[in-house]
């Protein structure tokens, strides 16, 4: 059990999120906001998977699979509507939906 | 019978709903209007027969409908009284009102307001009743507001005018100034005399309070305010010629006929109280002897007919103001009853006469009509003779002689006053003969366009029959009238002539009148105008035209200050905090709706950054 020590993983963890949040605010194309999101996702999944291997619980992997599933059902439903705008819009750039502002 | 009066109000508020809350065509209109009120008359006359034919035991005959409210010891009712002062007044206004309304339907076809029009005629009605027959002065209060509120609503009628909504404010405010005087006498009358109704308050107070107490002087006081005020008297008199701003059928019963005498009803109503505050009865006499002056003067000076007739109104209110004054209570009624026949009369022929002149009010253009609308002239000559006073014929000289006697004969009579009554005789017979043979006589000036129809001459034939015939009844008209309002004459007669001798100085006086009108105004109209261009006469006519100043003096008086004082009031310091904590609101609603920028990313930025913060603030504290 004495492998990877936890805070490599959580480095990992950080700097996964990190990015993850920087191509969300960067990007201005939505299916790369998504891809980003999955990588934040993915993130927060490796701090959990490292906490739980430091602790020797399973808990850590159970939340990484909920994730997973969460995270489907969330790719899913957003590139549903991502498609949908693309049809109306001709475009995926996220800054053109501004029309709702003040 | 008797029974039935409740009916006699009752049916004109009805209609009056009726006509209110359904949109109907304009014959529907018509015929409602109309057979209301002509079925309200024919209830009155149904009853005043029964009350003559079986006079109740007491002399009069109380209706109790039901309890209006029961408050501390306060517990008026819904009663209708009846006596013979209160059946004069209702059958004089309810057939008067009938006759005015089928002038009306003809007269106000194609109005776009004609449902409205007739409502509030009707309601006026109905409001009017209300006030004669009331038991108590509350009620008479509630009729008293109501008839109130008709002569704003009908003042400014066509309201697409600013200026005829003007003059309906005008009335409605300054009569308001007599109606607190009238509340705040009611309220002493309670707090003194513990009840409102009114035989009750009269028996009380002859109980309670000595001849000329302080007491009965301010009550009556505050009463005569309220007087003064409805029927357009000194020092209120100033909205009534504004009040012309109406259609003429609104002027002829309301600012005519009925609701300008309901001052003359309260004040013979509450007689009682009167005699026992000689000085305050002194006052009436006085107010009506200046009022019936100043507005003969004024009415000299006019232009437009219907002001003409509208200062002829507060003039001939003032002689029953005289009258009440000295003590000749059924002199007053009289006059009253023939007053409403002569003047709707006048109004309405004024009104033929405005109609077919494509609405021309100012008689210097008119003239010559009396080939052209010959049932106007004649039904308008009448009335006129009978305004002026043309002895031993018509309905005026008989009312109007026997108030002027009583001015000299009366309690509070004098010569002074007799004096002055006559010199209203001769101002009379002056601006009603200047009038006629202006609009009438000469040569025509303009194109008659229109002709009245049978609808606006049969109510002018009817009143005209009764502006002569209604003088002839005045020796029953007293002995009715004798049980309620005695006449007072002085106690110990100092008269040096009879009133036969009175009644000749009047007819003389009236043929000086006419014949000065006929010099001036016929023969040598180019003397009259060298007259009226000379410094003094100019003055004058200027001043006596703009009715003695009065609405100059209230202006500077009363408006303007208060103008003045609402628009130093409108930047006020204290309102100035509530409209700040508004302006502040805004100014946090404009920034944060600026964060609402509908770019997903700063959103996405937004909440990141909130949450770096969050744990900084979780860890580093």
């Amino acid at each position: 059990m004495n492998g990877v020590p936890m805070a490599y993983g959580l480095i990992l963890a950080g700097i996964l999120f990190a990015l993850g949040l920087a191509g969300l605010l960067l990007r201005r194309n939505l299916l790369l906001i998504l891809v980003s999101i999955e990588i934040m996702l993915n993130g927060a999944g490796v701090a959990f998977v490292a906490a739980g291997s430091r602790w020797g619980q399973p808990d850590g992997q159970v939340m990484f699979l909920f994730i997973l599933a969460a995270a489907a059902a969330e790719v899913s439903v957003g590139l549903a509507l991502l498609l949908t705008y693309f049809h109306r819009r001709q475009t995926l750039d996220a800054d053109s939906m501004n029309e709702m502002r003040g | 019978m008797l029974q039935l009066l409740w009916l006699v109000p009752g049916i004109p508020i009805a209609s009056a709903l009726t006509l209110a809350l359904f949109r109907l065509s304009q014959r529907t209109v018509a015929w409602i209007g109309t057979c209301s009120i002509a079925a309200s008359s024919l209830v009155s006359l149904l009853v005043t027969i029964s009350f003559l034919n079986t006079p109740p035991a007491s002399g009069a005959y109380t209706q109790v409908l039901w309890r209006w409210f029961d408050v501390s010891g306060l517990r008026p009712e819904m009663a209708l009284y009846l006596d013979p002062l209160s059946i004069i007044m209702m059958v004089v206004v309810t057939f008067v009102s009938f006759l005015i309304h089928l002038y009306a339907t003809e007269f106000m076809s194609g109005d776009d307001g004609y449902g409205r029009f007739f409502a509030y005629m009707n309601l006026f009605v109905g409001c009017m009743l209300t006030l004669i027959l009331a038991d108590n002065l509350l009620l008479l209060y509630l009729g008293w507001e109501g008839v109130g509120l008709c002569s704003y609503l009908l003042i400014g009628f066509w309201y697409r005018d600013p200026a005829n909504g003007r003059a309906g404010r005008k009335a409605f405010i300054v009569t308001r100034a007599g109606d607190t005087a009238m509340v705040i006498g009611l309220f002493l009358l309670f707090h003194e005399l513990g009840t409102l109704n009114i035989q009750d308050l009269m028996h009380r107070a002859v109980q309670h309070w000595p001849v000329g107490s302080s007491a009965a002087l301010t009550a009556a006081l505050l009463l005569l305010g309220g007087a003064v005020g409805k029927s357009a008297q000194l020092p209120l008199q100033t909205w009534l010629p504004d009040a012309m701003a109406g259609p003429t059928p609104v002027s002829a019963l309301i600012h005519a006929a009925t609701m300008v005498t309901a001052g003359v009803y309260l004040i013979a109503r509450t007689h009682v109280l009167y005699s026992l505050a000689p000085r305050a009865q002194f006052a009436v006499a006085v107010i009506g002897a200046a009022t019936l002056l100043m507005a003969g003067f004024s009415a000299l000076t006019q232009h437009d007919l219907k002001r003409v007739l509208a200062y002829s109104t507060i003039s001939q209110i003032g002689y029953m103001f005289l009258a009440l004054g000295v003590g000749a209570w059924p002199a007053a009624i009289f006059h009253f009853m023939t007053h409403a026949f002569f003047k709707a009369l006048l109004f309405l022929g004024a009104g033929i006469v405005i109609e077919s002149l494509n609405g021309e009010h100012d008689i210097f253009r008119m003239g010559g009509l009396r080939k052209e609308l010959p049932v106007a002239f004649w039904t308008f000559l009448i009335a006129g003779c009978s305004l002026a006073g043309l002895p031993l014929i018509t309905a005026g000289a008989f009312s109007k002689g026997w108030i002027i006697w009583g001015a000299y004969s009366a309690t509070n009579g004098s010569a002074g006053l007799w004096a002055v009554a006559l010199s209203g005789v001769f101002l009379t017979a002056l601006y009603t003969f200047r009038m006629i043979f202006l609009v009438f006589f000469g040569q025509q000036n303009s194109q008659v366009t229109r002709k009245p129809g049978q609808a606006m001459i049969i109510p002018c034939l009817i009143l005209a029959f009764l502006s002569i015939a209604g003088g002839y009844i005045k020796t029953p008209f007293a002995r009715f009238l004798d049980a309620v309002l005695p006449w007072n004459s002085a106690a110990t007669p100092s008269v040096s002539f009879g009133e036969n001798a009175s009644e000749g100085f009047t007819a003389v006086v009236f043929l000086l009148g006419v014949g000065l009108a006929y010099m001036l105004f016929l023969r040598q109209r180019k003397f009259a105008a060298t007259l009226t261009s000379s410094a003094i006469g100019s003055a004058l006519h200027r001043f006596w035209f703009a009715d003695w100043g009065m609405d100059w003096l209230y202006d500077r008086l009363f408006v303007l200050p208060v103008i003045w004082l609402a628009k130093a009031g409108k930047g006020d310091r204290i309102d100035g905090i509530y409209t700040g904590v508004g302006q502040v609101n805004e100014l946090v609603w404009r920034g944060m709706s600026r964060t609402q920028s509908g770019r997903l990313r700063w959103y996405a930025a937004a909440i990141a950054a909130g949450t770096v913060v969050l744990i900084g603030v979780v860890l580093f504290s």
